[in-house]
């Protein structure tokens, strides 16, 4: 991984979560669904939360939804976050229904706003890894 | 009073154990033996009300958020090899107290060849791939920033409100020799003036680490009144989990004490207007608007309103964190939460001091 030129934490997928970071490199949001039940939900897991479901499958999401919370970052966790700040830590609620964290792009940090309409774009950290990231909508 | 003839086990799940469990998760495997036993038990899974774990992904939130379980009771136990037997002792008394009814007990093991083959200790996926990619904000102040900010747009609630908090409780403070912020007072500018640590929170609505630690000894009714100091009796306790991660709690802006405060009460039977005296968790400033809402000593979204209008000092109509609360006490790693259980127990025994709260017969706390 060329994680030295990019130079902040990059996902390590797993079996379980392979699908998730295969389909962002082709620039596509997708979360679990169950079968049975339909139920969509984040972050990926092996067993439906709603229904404990094992029979899951990947589905394509509008990628559209609303800042559900954020926080301007001045002090990150990780140090090799210094470089970047001020920067928007964020709570996306997908239109479809499940939340994901992400950063707000594309939009001044004292811009944002909770409830603002915002849409996925993705950021190709390295050949494998493209970050799904959120622009306002 | 004995457990005897108090509990049945009614269920049960295995994974069957593999030399390699390449693409597993060690939270995977204990969610299947969860789900099996679940299944077994013919309880639909809402039914499942207790959870007792020693996992290798760390304490039982992470299961419960995992599940999508809302247990009323929920301990980890570790106790190594005794940790299943353990569990279901654990659970037979939780039971018999009437703290849960349907408790599921769950020992994970590794994933050899998948995540957490190596034993606990190894970041989790859900960290790695979907929170440190996007720069989360140092320790906890993120998410309960996250936590401020949402509650700010559903309910209005101003800086100022949540500065209030962090005063009084300062107040509280100035009385308590052992506080690390004593002889500090401060006013509602210098919090509102303090450096912005996780956008809306400020420095001084957030907790300072420390180190110390705290105990308490728990002993039987009939032998409590031969302590040396007034016994101070549990009247009633209620615990719920509703998520680990902040960003997947159900709602950001109702925590989980609406359900144990409502089950303690319960239990006691009592109410938030019979208590004299209250220990909020407090973290930040947030918390304790929120927790004060949820444990129904203001109505939801008036937390911050009825702090601002209510002195909760030890002097005050409704006394609040009298030993400053975390935020002025400073926070010992875990013992932090245990530190509002030591100070109402002080203040019961009547041995608060310069801030012994008078007429003090029950008291109120939460972690
Ligand atoms: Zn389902």
């Amino acid at each position: 991984m060329t994680t030295q030129s990019y130079g902040l934490p990059v996902p390590e997928p797993n079996a379980l979560t392979q699908p998730f970071w295969d389909a962002a490199r082709r620039h596509e949001l997708v979360v679990q669904r169950c079968r049975p039940g339909s139920h969509l939900f984040f972050y990926p897991r092996e067993y439906c939360p709603v229904c404990l479901s094992g029979e899951l499958e990947w589905v394509a999401v509008s990628g559209r939804g609303r800042l559900y919370s954020h926080t301007v970052v001045n002090q990150p966790g990780d140090p090799r976050f210094q470089s970047r700040i001020p920067y928007v830590y964020a709570v996306v609620q997908l239109d479809e229904g499940p939340r994901m964290v992400s950063n707000l792009v594309d939009c001044a940090p004292e811009d944002a706003r909770v409830d603002m309409c915002v849409a996925v774009t993705f950021d190709d950290v390295t050949p494998q890894i493209s970050l799904p990231k959120f622009r306002p909508a | 009073m004995t457990l005897r003839g108090a509990v049945a086990l009614i269920g049960i799940g295995e994974v069957k154990p593999e030399r390699r469990m390449d693409g597993r998760t060690a939270l995977g495997l204990a969610a299947q033996a969860a789900r099996e036993c679940i299944a077994d038990s013919g309880l639909r899974k809402d039914e499942v009300d207790g959870l007792i774990t020693e996992i290798p992904t760390g304490n039982p939130t992470v299961l419960a958020d995992y599940l999508g379980i809302r247990p009323v009771y929920s301990t980890g136990v570790q106790m190594m090899g005794a940790s299943g037997a353990t569990s279901i002792a654990t659970a037979a008394a939780a039971i018999h107290a009437g703290l849960a009814s349907n408790v599921l007990c769950v020992v994970g093991g590794p994933a050899p060849g998948g995540e957490h083959g190596g034993g606990p200790g190894a970041p989790d996926y859900r960290r790695q791939q979907f929170d440190a990619p996007y720069g989360p904000v140092v320790a906890a102040n993120g998410g309960y920033a996250l936590i401020a900010q949402r509650y700010k747009y559903e309910f209005g609630t101003t800086d100022e409100q949540r500065a209030a908090v962090a005063v009084q409780q300062r107040f509280n403070a100035l009385a308590n020799p052992a506080a690390v912020f004593y002889g500090q007072p401060i006013t509602k500018d210098d919090v509102l003036n303090s450096r912005v640590v996780a956008d809306p929170l400020r420095l001084l609505e957030c907790v300072m680490p420390v180190g110390g630690a705290a105990a308490v000894i728990v002993s039987a009714a009939d032998r409590a009144r031969y302590s040396p100091h007034p016994p101070v009796y549990l009247l009633g306790a209620g615990m719920c989990v509703d998520h680990d991660a902040i960003p997947y709690a159900p709602t950001m802006t109702t925590s989980p004490v609406a359900v144990s405060a409502r089950r303690a009460f319960a239990m006691a039977e009592l109410g938030p207007r019979d208590m004299d005296m209250l220990s909020i968790y407090d973290c930040y400033t947030i918390t304790v608007i929120i927790c004060l809402e949820d444990a129904g000593f203001a109505p939801k979204g008036e937390g911050g309103a009825f702090i601002e209008s209510t002195d909760v000092t030890y002097r005050g109509t409704l006394p609040l964190n009298t030993h400053g609360g975390q935020l002025s006490f400073g926070q010992p790693g875990l013992a932090g939460g245990m530190s509002h259980v030591v100070e109402s127990v002080r203040q019961m025994m009547g041995r608060g001091g310069e801030r012994q709260v008078r007429d003090l017969d029950y008291c109120f706390v939460n972690g």
